[in-house]
């Protein structure tokens, strides 16, 4: 008997083995795993998570405070020479004077005879001593960061000297560590001008022994002695118009740019999309008044409601005026990305599967949501990359005309701003913020293309 | 469709005095006024331009009257340019204005469309690659740096030359609007481009595309009759409000080429608090956003008989 | 299945590639030829373009404008570019020559005494319509200024003829101005007081005459465009397309049509863009173009010949003295005063040629009773000390009582320049005194707002010259004048001014405002920052060009085309 035991049993009938199948995914679920499939998304996350580690992070690491002024080092390209040498304070100087001396009538002026610097030129001043001119009025000193020869261009009209008796000149005025050639004319009582007397000075930088150990150049002042070189503080990425550190201002402006750049056009496409869907969706008289009052709204003149809102903020002068900047750019920004979506939706709302939908006793808010919003992504994303820039802009602009935030906190449109004026001369002011916000906005592009792709309702994968 | 265009018409008179209302009592409420200079004056002389003006008299009686003047078509006498009647300066300046625009708003339209319609087609191939990227970086570049460099061009070329090809600056002729209308278009342009790319991708992919690809439709007739003329919707939605803010926005454009444009009273009329120049070109730029809005409105039920003008 | 795997596939159909091209193409083909049309419509509509830079067969010079000029009835008139297109096309009793000296203009000849001035009017001076210019054209005109409706805001530039100040302020009728014209080649003037500098005053362009029937004609549109307005100076306006352009063409009917050489003066281009200006001078469309500190070395390499010049005006931090303001602590006026440094800003931040550290309110250009008035009484010394404004700052403290200063205001405008200085200053008290400052930044009429307000502890201000005397600078910070905006309150000051205002002997009026500059200074009432100059590229083959802080300024009166190869 139990030899005789069989082992049948029944047959299971294995209904999986013909399917192919896989948890059911979302969209959401569906979306995240082709926005991970999707090289250029990933190049744009990791855009924003270096950008973000840039804002926050970078202060930790490079503690440099971007409102200090170095002034010995204004509108330094990165990599400049930081040479300095020390010297001793900065006395005034009583000038040479020599008897004038009387001209022949209607002959005339010879060149001044000599023309030698007094003393070492240094950036802090270039003494000038030249031999009179029978018969001058008074002296002209040009200077040139160019030979002004052969054509004679002397450069610029750096001092009149009007005083005959004075035969001598210190030149302040923004010396550089450079070769300069300067040049000096007499001048008769006509204003007639004489050939030049030609001198070239090769400056070098300087710093007092008291002023370097402020810099924390050196411990303390008795550390270094007249003629010894030391090097300048390091700015990675050169300085601005008034000295201060590039890379810590981009640090600290990113902060500014980021946060108005996300979150107000965020905050407005956000409001564009509930309005226009809402008005769209509802169409006929709804939707007419609604977007009537939009056109309104887009009518306002900015500035002058901007000045009300901070009014109304009650913002203080210096007070970071950034909220009520965000409030204001939002409360007026909404309106387009309003009129896109109900565009958007209006030509939706006929679609067939939407009537279907319908038909299958959808709501309101599953129609908007799943079927409305969903599809309308592509434009919604391109609204919203957009955005991005204008907000930064409007931000340096409104900062600019002292609406924004406070001096001395950078941003990055308003780095722009400041290095547009010297272009050609200082690029580097222009291009570090310009990359900076272009790679912020390629970020968000790239990442809107990412998510437009996961996001298509009609691009849905099929593994 | 006549008695949709009254309707709407109406309704954007409404719009418009509604615009005029908020600025009117906006303006009043910041703090200055016209009549502030450079050069303080005694308080007699004060109240003497206030009266001139008409400032003394209560804000809802200046209302009135503002209004009144206004539905006869009188927007008052501008504060900072003293002699010049709001009406004078609107009529000048705004033809400047509207041929600045309307030239950088046709440029901007054709690029966006034909580029936007380049990059779907060749989506993620180097085309698509060369033309976004241009796009981003006219997006993040302002426009007074394109206007700076458009000028500084202009010059180096005319130097390279050895004649004026192209007038640096001013306002006249054909060669002087091409510039500037160019770098004016060029961030409408680049969004135009990249509404058209993310319209034209999803139309690609449509039940009604593949219909008629599936009737055997020839490609060219698909891309016409069905592609480009559904894609180009939200182009058109934006299009109106973009005519309406390019041809007032042309400020920086307007003062890098010294063009005698109406941009730059938009700004500053503000900054100066010159009351009749803020409202005559609030109501203007109000009045032209709104018949833009309703012309494309229009255009849209011409263009997609789904829409019902209704 | 099909479905998705359709639509992922032909997104880029090859297929359809070169056909779709083509019809973009096409699509391109049709925008251009849109745009062609588009365009050549337009420029129907538009008129007009400019010449070259000059021109020495017509005699023109072009030129930008920085605006439109705002306001060309000269009695109410306030701006520079106004003031300077007025300076070519009008001329009041007396002008500037080119050497900057005082000379006959509708006036012949001149006495000025204590109580009154005589002027003795051309026969030949002329309107552009070709009547003569009439004594009662000055009386006409100078009743305007005064006038309360008219609301001039120059009536004060009158005040030192009697009854004026009384007729501006409405006490008084119009007649009651003490001008007359005794017959039509003879103006009388009788003084409210001694006005030993009235001769310069007559050189301003709200002294100029205006001819009463063309101004009655134009039913209150007087200046308001080419045709609205009547000259009498070497040139007169033949087109003015508002906010576009501005053509200056030489009148015929000027008296003294010899001497102008320059046949028109095209102000072809408004534009307020610094960078604009030099473009179009680069590409010789325009004459002359100022330069600014970003683009020197631009204009370095372009290897151009560079002029400066001083326009004169004097900048400065006025200081709040409202007592409840921390400002008003004199300890605390002298700490931020002992730091200031202008030598620093102007070497450093400003960097433009022409600019000259400021040591006092009175700038260096001002004439004394022999030499310049800077030299008859030097501005007091300065040397920036950091120790000392420590100590100052230890007092102040201590005078308020307070642990620690709370942040100071600076009130400030919405220039590039005004940004720059006023992080540099925020810099300075920050480091040197530890004292914090809050930028409050403005546009232009929020800030006058709170300038008149007193909403500020310090503001950035300037000052520029009306007339060619010190006392265009002595009386700012009188108690009574309306643009002292700290509400600076001295009577010892106001007595000096006083005294400067009233008396007719130069010695003792300059030595009056020598005491001014000196308590200016003691009280700490303003932080001098610079005198400023610009610095500018003419083209070289205009000759003749003025440039002058008081008067007309650029001035073409005087220039002339030299020929090619001369210049």
């Amino acid at each position: 008997m139990a030899a005789a035991t069989l082992s049948f049993e029944p047959v299971r009938i294995e209904r999986d083995v013909e399917t192919v199948a896989r948890p059911s995914l979302s969209y959401w679920q569906d979306a995240w795993i082709r926005l991970k499939a999707n090289t250029r998304a990933l190049i744009s996350l990791y855009l924003v998570i270096g950008l973000l580690a840039f804002t926050l992070f970078g202060p930790l690491i490079w503690r440099v405070d971007p409102a200090v002024q170095d002034l010995d080092q204004i509108s330094v390209p990165p990599g400049a020479g930081r040479d300095v040498t020390v010297v001793n304070a900065y006395t005034p100087w009583q000038g040479v004077t020599a008897t004038p001396l009387p001209g022949e009538p209607g002959r005339t002026l010879a060149a001044p005879a000599v023309l030698a610097v007094v003393g070492e030129p240094t950036t802090r001043a270039v003494r000038l001593r030249w031999e009179p001119v029978p018969g001058a009025a008074s002296y002209r000193v040009f200077r040139n960061i160019f030979d002004p020869e052969p054509d004679g261009a002397l450069g610029l009209p750096i001092g009149d000297v009007l005083n005959p008796a004075n035969v001598s000149f210190e030149d302040r005025l923004d010396l550089k560590p450079l070769t300069y050639y300067y040049s000096v004319v007499a001048l008769d009582g006509s204003g007639a001008q004489s050939d030049r007397a030609a001198a070239t000075v090769a400056v070098t930088r300087v710093i007092t022994a008291a002023e370097a150990a402020q810099k924390g150049l050196i411990e303390q002042a008795s550390d270094a002695r007249p003629g010894d070189v030391l090097q300048l503080q390091v700015h990675p990425l050169g300085t601005d118009y008034l000295g201060r550190d590039m890379l810590a201002r981009l640090m600290h402006g990113a902060r500014v740019s980021l946060f108005i750049g996300i979150i107000a056009p965020f905050a407005y496409v956000m409001v564009g999309i509930l309005y226009g869907s809402v008005a769209g969706f509802m169409a006929g008289r709804a939707d007419q008044i609604l977007m009537r009052f939009a056109d309104f709204v887009v009518a306002l003149p900015f500035l002058l409601f901007m000045i009300l809102f901070r009014i109304l903020f009650n913002v203080q002068p210096g007070d970071d005026g950034i909220y009520p900047m965000m409030v204001a750019m939002i409360l007026l920004g909404w309106p387009a990305a309003a009129r896109l979506v109900r565009g958007q939706i209006l030509q939706i709302r006929e679609e067939g599967y939407i009537g279907a939908s319908r038909l299958l006793g959808a709501k309101t808010n599953y129609l908007v949501l799943r079927h409305m919003i969903p599809n309308t992504m592509g434009v919604i994303l391109v609204t919203l990359t957009f955005a991005v820039p204008s907000a930064i802009f409007t931000e340096a602009f409104l900062s600019f005309i002292g609406m924004g935030v406070a001096p001395p906190t950078p941003s990055w449109g308003s780095m722009c701003n400041e290095g547009l004026k010297t272009m050609l001369t200082t690029p580097h002011e222009l291009i570090a913020p310009a990359a900076l916000i272009s790679v912020t906005v390629l970020a968000f592009n790239l990442l809107g293309d990412g998510l437009r792709d996961a996001l298509d309702a009609r691009m849905r994968s099929t593994e | 469709m006549l008695r949709y265009t009254v309707k709407r018409l109406i309704q954007g008179v409404v719009t418009v005095w509604f615009i005029a209302t908020a600025t009117f009592f906006a303006m009043h409420a910041v703090p200055g006024d016209p009549l502030t200079s450079d050069k303080a004056v005694s308080p007699e002389i004060r109240a003497n331009l206030e009266a001139r003006y008409g400032l003394d008299r209560p804000l809802v009686e200046q209302y009135w009257i503002y209004l009144t003047n206004m539905a006869s078509g009188d927007f008052g006498i501008s504060f900072t340019q003293q002699n010049r009647e709001v009406n004078d300066i609107i009529a000048e300046h705004f033809k400047v204005s509207a041929t600045l625009g309307i030239l950088a708003i046709v440029f901007a339209a054709f690029g966006g469309i034909l580029w936007g319609a380049v990059t779907a087609l060749y989506r993620n191939r180097a085309p698509d690659i060369v033309i976004v990227f241009l796009v981003i970086l006219g997006i993040s570049v302002p426009s007074f740096v394109f206007a700076a460099f458009g000028q500084l061009s202009v010059v180096k070329l005319n130097d390279w030359l050895g004649f004026t090809l192209v007038p640096v600056a001013g306002w006249g002729t054909v060669q002087h609007m091409i510039v500037p209308s160019l770098v004016l278009g060029l961030g409408t342009m680049a969004f135009l481009t990249r509404l058209m790319r993310s319209s034209m991708l999803e139309i690609v992919n449509a039940d009604f595309v593949r219909t008629a690809r599936a009737k055997g439709l020839p490609a060219t007739r698909i891309f016409r009759k069905h592609q480009l003329r559904n894609a180009i919707l939200p182009v058109i939605t934006v299009l109106g409000p973009s005519i309406a803010a390019i041809t007032t926005g042309g400020f920086v454009v307007e003062l890098v080429f010294a063009i005698p444009g109406l941009g730059r009273y938009f700004v500053q009329a503000v900054q100066q608090l010159d009351y009749t120049v803020i409202m005559g070109t609030t109501v203007l730029y109000g009045a032209f956003l709104v018949f833009m809005v309703i012309a494309v409105d229009i255009v849209y039920g011409l263009v997609d008989p789904r829409v019902r003008l209704d | 299945m099909s479905d998705a795997a359709e639509s992922t596939s032909p997104v880029a159909a090859p297929r359809l590639d070169v056909s779709a091209l083509l019809q973009l193409l096409c699509i391109g083909g049709l925008g251009v030829a849109v745009l062609a049309v588009i365009l050549w419509v337009l420029a129907q509509w538009n008129e007009g373009g400019a010449g070259e830079a000059v021109d020495l067969a017509t005699g023109t010079v072009t030129l930008t404008l920085a605006q439109e000029p705002p306001q060309m009835d000269s009695t109410r008139g306030t701006d520079q570019v106004s003031f300077r297109i007025l300076g070519h096309v009008m001329e009041g009793l007396l002008r500037y020559d080119e050497n900057d000296g005082l000379v006959g203009a509708m006036a012949e000849r001149w006495r000025i005494d204590d109580q009154s001035a005589t002027f003795w009017l051309r026969p030949n001076a002329r309107w552009s319509n070709g009547e003569p210019v009439t004594a009662h054209d000055f009386v006409f005109a100078w009743r305007k200024v005064v006038e309360p409706a008219n609301a001039s805001q120059y009536a004060f530039i009158l005040y030192g003829i009697r009854n004026a100040e009384a007729v501006n302020n409405g006490e008084m009728p119009v007649e009651a101005l003490a001008v007359r014209a005794s017959d039509d080649r003879t103006l009388e003037v009788e003084f409210a007081r001694p006005v030993p500098y009235f001769d310069k005053l007559t050189a301003f362009a709200t002294y100029n005459p205006i001819n009463q029937a063309f101004y009655e004609s134009t039913d209150g549109r007087y200046g308001a465009d080419a045709d609205e307005l009547l000259y009498n100076g070497p040139f007169v306006i033949s087109r003015w397309v508002h906010g576009a352009s501005l053509r200056l063409e030489k009148n015929p009917a000027y008296w003294d049509a010899d001497r102008i050489q320059l046949n028109a003066i095209d102000h072809a281009y408004i534009t307020t863009d610094a960078n604009a200006v030099l473009n179009l001078f680069k590409d010789d469309k325009v004459a002359l173009a100022a330069l600014n500190a970003e683009n020197l070395e631009d204009a370095l390499q372009q290897r151009w010949e560079i002029n400066r010049f001083s326009t004169g005006s004097v900048y400065f931090l006025e200081l709040n003295h409202r007592p409840e303001r921390l400002t008003s602590n004199y300890h605390l006026r002298k700490a931020l005063q002992a730091v200031n440094d202008p030598a620093e800003l102007v070497y450093k931040i400003i960097k433009l040629p022409g600019n000259l550290p400021g040591n006092s309110l009175f700038p260096v250009w001002l004439k004394g009773v022999h030499g310049h008035f800077r030299q008859e009484h030097p501005a007091p010394a300065h040397t920036p000390d950091e120790a000392q404004g420590r100590r100052y700052l230890a007092r102040a403290l201590d005078e308020l009582g307070l642990e620690e200063l709370p942040p100071l205001v600076m009130l400030t405008g919405d220039s590039p320049s005004a940004n720059k200085q006023s992080e540099y200053y925020q810099n300075v008290f920050k480091q040197k005194l530890g004292i914090d400052v809050k930028i409050d930044r403005q546009i232009f009429k929020q800030r006058l707002e709170k300038m008149t307000a007193g909403d500020f502890d310090l503001v950035a201000a300037g000052w520029g010259p009306d007339y060619d005397d010190p006392m265009t600078f002595a009386d700012l910070f009188a108690s009574w004048n309306e643009n002292n905006r700290g509400r600076y309150s001295n009577p010892a000051l106001d007595a000096q001014v006083d005294i400067a205002r009233s008396s007719s002997d130069a010695r003792t009026r300059m030595g009056a405002m020598a005491e001014v500059q000196q308590m200016l200074y003691d009280d700490a009432v303003i932080l001098v920052q610079y005198e400023s100059g610009s610095v500018y590229v003419a083209h070289p083959r205009v000759q003749g060009l003025v440039r002058r802080v008081v008067g007309t300024d650029p001035d073409y009166t005087n220039a002339w085309i030299a020929p090619l190869g001369a210049g």
